[in-house]
């Protein structure tokens, strides 16, 4: 357990030298305040306060911007130190691969909360300072922040696993961009296509919510929708929430972690330094 | 109860389709400095990957301090030195030391290690700033944490000054003084010739010489280079001892080393129409090229 411990701990050093952790801050305090002050205005005409309509943006941002953050940390992890020749060395010490798995994941984790929270946060409380906010709306901006750290522990997995799975530290970026597009734009794209063909039939209303839940990118956006009828109203994504049972997006996000990490440890325990 | 801390049976390694260590069997006590030479892709590296437990093995067997290697006593066991050794450029080497020590589960004494390999200014430096032998020197660093009881060290000489690699040998020598068996794989064939207890010679995987020096010498009967430089006429004095003219005025005899002296004597007997005889006995090179070759036959 110490050595995890040891290894967090360097690399959040790392990542404190390399300004990783202030630009990934000063991004998500940048992107949040913008979209709190561009989105102020429908609030008048929904009757909700002005934190609900500014959680609703967040949301939307955070599901492209979350796991592009965490990608960008995690591509690395594994190809950067093959490349560099450092893991041989690494891992000829007594830690398990698994265990230097882990104390990666929980520095960048750590780096990854510590950017969603000031970000996030410094953006509500402008928005509840400016705008009011009730008790239901800071509840749905704490949710949004939980939740858009377990999405970015998503993709610090898939990260680790397309870095373990790639030749070089190159490749892991390229790969690790693919994945993004993959799993945040071109998902979601298909499916529209597919309700389209389909034309209202059982893959319609039968399948596709459950396809769409399993995308932790899509679980993210329902499980904040869903739980809040605000930032429903707000980003009009109610019909699928109320097609699916409350637990499904839940599920889902908090399967994402484990299966993305049990992933990344199978492929990293292939990697030959 | 053996007294080889790492033994190596049979060892066979694929990398694809091709075999890149064939059969490969390799014992190092403790105390004992065993300098494992070849060239670029004989698997040397390999090899000690393998003894790392950092790679899967085809056929054989490894034991490391009667583990497993890749188990964790065997890692506890091991010290390791990779070639050309690398870190993360924004740790310190204090930083990366005490990491070091924190996986291994020792309390260290990190600046005093870090004195020892003469890094003592640059304590707090990060490691993106150091040059090629400092971090070579703090690869050195961590070989020294922890007590090995196996070192395994890759090219450790590489990017080191002459004055670096003389305390290189001295901490090497330090090492095994205390028990430790240690591996040094090389292509510096004249560094390693003086400071190791036996020699085993690796080419396109097999491994074609395990022994002392003397041993190997003897073995490969390689013949002692005597060379000869003539007052006026080397014509004359080639057409008297034998040998071959190798310029105008030199004349080169071989012979093996029992004949050395009953030559020296031939020669000495000419008197005046010899100026000078340089006497060069079978290198290390010479030897590592034999087994080399003869391998390939």
């Amino acid at each position: 357990m110490i050595r995890f411990l040891a290894i967090a701990r360097a690399e959040m050093r790392i990542l404190q030298r390399n300004r990783w952790l202030l630009m990934a801050t000063v991004i998500m305090v940048l992107f949040a305040l913008a979209l709190t002050f561009a989105g102020s205005a429908p609030t008048g005409s929904l009757g909700v306060d002005m934190l609900t309509v500014s959680v609703a943006s967040m949301t939307t941002l955070s599901v492209y911007l979350a796991p592009l953050l965490a990608l960008m940390i995690s591509f690395d992890a594994v190809a950067g130190e093959t490349d560099r020749g450092s893991l041989g060395l690494l891992l000829s010490y007594p830690a398990g691969r698994g265990e230097v798995l882990l104390g990666k994941f929980a520095a960048h984790l750590a780096a990854l909360a510590f950017a969603m929270l000031i970000g996030f946060g410094s953006a509500g409380a402008v928005a509840a300072w400016f705008g009011g906010a009730g008790a239901e709306s800071l509840i749905a901006l704490g949710r949004l922040i939980a939740t858009s750290i377990i999405l970015g522990a998503v993709f610090l997995t898939l990260g680790y696993l397309v870095s373990s799975l790639a030749s070089s530290a190159t490749a892991a970026a390229g790969m690790s961009a693919g994945l993004w597009l993959i799993f945040v734009v071109l998902y979601d794209l298909g499916l529209l296509g597919a309700v389209v063909v389909d034309e209202g039939g059982v893959f319609t209303r039968q399948i596709f919510p459950w396809v769409m839940v399993a995308n932790p990118a899509d679980a993210f956006r329902l499980w904040n929708v869903a739980a809040s009828d605000g930032v429903a109203l707000t980003s009009g994504m109610t019909g699928v929430a109320q097609a699916l049972p409350a637990w499904a997006a839940p599920l889902s996000l908090l399967l994402w972690p484990f299966l993305g990490f049990a992933a990344a440890r199978a492929a990293f325990r292939r990697v030959e330094p | 109860m053996t007294d080889n801390i790492l033994k190596i049976e049979g060892l066979c390694k694929d990398r694809g389709k091709t075999r890149v260590l064939h059969d490969v069997s390799l014992t190092v006590s403790p105390g004992e400095r065993v300098a494992l030479l070849g060239h670029n892709g004989a698997g040397k590296s390999t090899l000690i990957k393998a003894v790392l437990g950092l790679i899967p093995i085809e056929g054989g067997s490894i034991s490391v301090a009667s583990h497993r290697p890749g188990k964790g006593a065997a890692r506890s066991a091991t010290a390791f030195l990779p070639e050309a050794v690398s870190f993360h450029p924004a740790l310190t080497g204090r930083e990366q030391l005490s990491l070091f020590a924190r996986l291994s589960g020792e309390r260290a004494d990190v600046p005093g290690l870090l004195e020892r390999v003469g890094l003592a200014d640059a304590l707090d430096r990060r490691i993106g700033t150091y040059s090629k032998g400092m971090r070579q020197r703090l690869g050195l660093a961590q070989v020294l944490l922890g007590h090995p009881k196996v070192a395994l060290l890759d090219e450790p000489t590489s990017g080191l000054d002459p004055i670096s690699r003389q305390d290189l040998y001295a901490i090497i020598d330090e090492l095994a003084a205390g028990g430790c068996a240690v591996l040094i794989a090389s292509h510096a064939l004249t560094e390693v010739e003086a400071r190791t207890d036996r020699i085993a010679i690796m080419s396109k995987g097999h491994l074609v010489a395990n022994d002392t020096l003397t041993g190997l010498s003897a073995k490969a009967g390689l013949k002692t280079r005597l060379r000869v430089r003539a007052a006026q006429d080397a014509d004359a004095i080639a057409a008297q001892i034998g040998g071959s003219r190798i310029n105008g005025a030199s004349v080169e005899i071989l012979c093996t080393p029992d004949q050395k002296m009953i030559e020296l004597r031939r020669i000495a007997a000419m008197g005046d129409a010899v100026a000078d005889v340089d006497i060069t006995p079978p290198r290390l090179e010479d030897l590592y090229r034999h087994y080399a070759r003869e391998e390939l036959k």
